[in-house]
């Protein structure tokens, strides 16, 4: 009866004595499967416990978990969308929903840097190093080249944070590729060399720092001709910028070249099995230096939008305190890895920033600088519950009893 | 008859070409060596002579087949010879500034204390064939909650004991997951180092806010060796230690003696190893597996508190900025021995201390000699990789026939 559906299932929980000798694969190579499958209650349930026990720790530190969420939701700017929000409390919603949806872009980017090598069972933990080095990229060839007209000019600072970001990647792919080297320690090696290498090139006498204010460890600014139009709210008042749609562009491309490419058939191929794919005439070492440089061109991307959309310098401060390419970890893992699920888990991370930022978020209900480490908690609990998938093992389990007996009933 | 001969022969010639690449890497490290003080030969010519034997020693090994050896032989003749000639290049009172060999070797422990306990936390639990990504987290839950008991009781004892409840408790989480729900152990680790960073950053800022954590918190005492204080080289090193460094040499020796010595550590490594053929024979893979899952938890916490009730006394929101994910390279370039992270973790800490004395030639530059540890890690993974074998069932979740 159930001859259709047992390599599907074999597949997702491979590793089961059940399912026979699951060596061969890579613990990352497992959860990859896993995440391919399932709908959209998993993530959503894993979503509403993440909140509940951020909820029990606002409770236990004697806050009020209700009116906090509902600060933190104001905050985030989605009640724009509530038909029932005053038409006094709209301009302010817009506001924050334009702010929302600026940290949604970079996130987006920094997603697909992780779900990407996920897909290819690796994982890269070095979003932020490459975000890093993207944006000094950015920040370097948008604050040089005065004459380039504005198109081409966006276009070549963009180029050269996606360069950067991919070269950044490459150390790590390449080490994986050669040597075997675990990526998770080289790539977050490289996120720490990262931060160190911005404080050098923008700090006091660094090789970037501002031309004009010789005291303040800034960049240089970005100049007009390389700044990303705005196209919902004030310029000056950092509205939104068509980076967006940037992002949403490479949701497309990420999801043709994985699912529609000969290349993102590899990259799968090597990710559920990478013995399986050597057999089958395909180089993984290969596969992952380029996975590894894709990874770090979205990165480096990221960071472009972001110094090119809304922050137009990179300062020193900045530079440690940024958590995008971390919370790319969440997004992807959440997302499942895949280009929609990346979308609207950016969304939900992005509206949390925001929601709990200095600007947004209102001081006399909730300190923002707890609540930005209760993001910090939520995000660890969703990777968490994700990286066990408790909720889908519970569901699962019913069926994993059966699929023995079924088998054996079968033949 | 012919081939025993050679073979013979071979036996006998292996040995001398790797002891002529030893001999190299120890030629390239003395000709840096001559060019610093206390020597501080000012001709260039000497460093670079050293260092041509050095590449000469390592050539002729990997002629004889000693390839690793050799290689590392010439790698360290040129390093030996450029660093030794920069040496004679730059300023004798710059060169006096950095290179202190006490100071330099007293930082050098200072430096590795934490990832001594980083180290041999991650070798526990790795042996038993759990990988724990989390010992960052399980070091900033020990820094954190070092601290926090220590105020609140106004005894450092007590709050190493909180800490190591505090890394008891993440570990914990980290069993549950990865042994009794079979998560993969990677991503589950990465979470825990998210939730860490969370948990303490949030309870520091409801407890200390702006102000930080309290100056006069009471902290873990230097041990002052009285005879030993007097010897001119040896006293400036280690005659006045924190007495949690060296409780980390001793957790080294002890966990050492326990996994190679004892019956105990045996059944813990064959676990890591074969979990099946451990169980058929008796042993409860899960409960060893918790244990020692929470006594890598406790170690970790322990370099954690080092860092906040030890050394600086104060805390900082990821103040183990990445300590855990060196401990963990660690463990892997000391092939999940507890000697060779020990030696690792020295030259780990070694680096950071000279990174720490640097500045002196570039005040610019200063920042970017901070990224030393870390570069530095990335390449004794890379270079050691391959010698490097985990244990078999590392990272592989166990069921129960």
């Amino acid at each position: 009866v159930s001859v259709v559906q047992e390599p599907a299932e074999g597949a997702a929980l491979g590793g089961e004595p059940g399912g026979g000798p699951g060596g061969g694969q890579t613990s990352t190579a497992r959860l990859a499967a896993y995440l391919q499958g399932g709908g959209v209650i998993v993530p959503l349930l894993t979503v509403l416990m993440a909140f509940l026990a951020g909820g029990l720790v606002i409770l236990a530190t004697g806050h009020n978990p209700a009116s906090t969420y509902k600060a933190i939701f104001d905050g985030t700017g989605l009640n724009w969308f509530l038909p029932w929000t005053s038409s006094a409390d709209r301009p302010a919603a817009a506001l924050n929903l334009q702010q929302t949806l600026i940290i949604t872009t970079p996130l987006i980017f920094t997603g697909l840097a992780v779900a990407f090598a996920f897909r290819c069972g690796l994982f890269n933990i070095g979003g932020q190093g490459q975000y890093l080095m993207g944006s000094y990229a950015a920040v370097w060839a948008g604050s040089t080249m005065a004459g380039v007209a504005h198109f081409p000019h966006i276009v070549l600072a963009a180029l050269a944070a996606a360069v950067a970001g991919a070269l950044w990647a490459g150390i790590a792919g390449l080490l994986k590729a050669t040597v075997g080297a675990n990526e998770v320690i080289t790539t977050i090696m490289l996120n720490y060399t990262a931060i160190f290498v911005g404080q050098y090139l923008f700090g006091l006498g660094g090789p970037l720092q501002n031309d004009a204010q010789r005291s303040v460890p800034v960049s240089n600014d970005v100049a007009a001709s390389a700044k990303l139009p705005v196209f919902w709210g004030d310029p000056q008042l950092q509205g939104l910028h068509v980076g967006l749609f940037v992002a949403l562009v490479a949701l497309v491309v990420f999801w043709v070249v994985l699912n529609r490419s000969t290349t993102g058939y590899e990259v799968r191929a090597v990710g559920l099995n990478p013995e399986a794919a050597r057999y089958g005439g395909m180089s993984v070492a290969r596969n992952y230096l380029l996975v590894m440089a894709v990874c770090g061109l979205f990165a480096g991307l990221a960071g472009a939008m972001d110094v090119l959309g809304w922050q137009f310098r990179v300062a020193t401060n900045d530079i440690t305190i940024s958590q995008i390419g971390f919370i790319g970890i969440a997004v992807a893992l959440l997302g499942r890895n895949t280009a929609i699920g990346t979308l609207f888990s950016a969304l939900l991370f992005g509206a949390l920033l925001s929601g709990t930022s200095q600007r947004n978020l209102d001081p006399t209900i909730f300190e923002p600088e707890l609540a930005s480490n209760l993001t910090t908690i939520i995000q660890g609990l969703v990777v968490l519950f994700v990286s066990a998938d408790v909720l889908v093992l519970t569901i699962l389990r019913r069926g994993r009893r059966l699929m023995p007996a079924r088998r054996s009933g079968g033949t | 008859v012919s081939t025993a001969v050679a073979t013979a022969d071979a036996l006998r010639r292996a040995p001398s070409a790797r002891q002529a690449g030893w001999a190299g890497i120890a030629l390239g490290v003395l000709a840096w060596f001559l060019a610093l003080p206390p020597l501080l030969v000012r001709a260039p010519a000497v460093p670079v002579l050293v260092g041509a034997l050095a590449v000469g020693a390592g050539g002729f090994a990997v002629s004889r087949g000693e390839r690793r050896v050799g290689w590392g032989a010439i790698v360290a003749g040129l390093a030996g010879a450029i660093g030794g000639v920069a040496s004679t290049r730059s300023g004798v009172d710059h060169l006096e500034a950095v290179v202190t060999w006490s100071a330099l070797f007293a930082a050098m422990l200072r430096f590795a204390t934490p990832l001594v306990f980083g180290a041999l936390g991650g070798i526990v639990s790795e042996r038993s064939g759990v990988v724990n990504i989390g010992i960052e987290g399980m070091m900033l839950m020990g820094a954190f909650f070092g601290i926090f008991g220590a105020d609140l009781t106004g005894s450092w004892a007590l709050g190493l004991v909180v800490a190591m409840a505090g890394g008891a408790v993440l570990a914990l989480v980290h069993a549950v997951f990865s042994i009794t729900l079979r998560a993969d152990q990677i991503v589950g680790g990465v979470a825990l180092n998210f939730l860490a960073s969370g948990i303490t950053g949030y309870l520091f800022v409801e407890h200390y806010g702006d102000q930080g954590t309290p100056d006069d918190v009471s902290r873990v005492p230097d041990v002052t060796l009285p005879l030993v204080k007097d010897i001119p080289f040896v006293g400036d090193v280690i005659g006045k230690m924190n007495l949690l460094t060296w409780l980390a040499l001793l957790a080294a020796l002890l966990l050492a003696t326990f996994l190679f010595r004892t019956a105990q550590g045996l059944r813990l490594r064959s676990i890591g190893e074969h979990p099946r053929a451990a169980e058929t024979v008796g042993l409860s893979v899960y409960r060893t597996r918790y244990l020692a899952v929470v006594a890598s938890g406790v170690l970790a916490s322990l370099g954690g508190a080092y860092l906040s009730i030890g050394f600086l006394g104060s805390f900082n929101q990821n103040m183990t900025a990445g300590r855990g994910y060196i401990a963990l390279a660690i463990v892997i370039c000391g092939r999940w021995r507890p000697g060779g992270a020990l030696a690792f973790a020295l030259l780990f800490g070694f680096s950071s201390a000279l990174a720490q004395r640097l500045p002196t030639f570039s005040e610019s530059g200063a920042t970017l000699f901070q990224a030393l540890p870390y570069v530095v890690t990335i390449i004794a993974v890379a270079g050691l990789i391959g010698r490097s074998r985990p244990p078999a069932a590392v990272g592989q979740p166990y069921t129960r026939e």
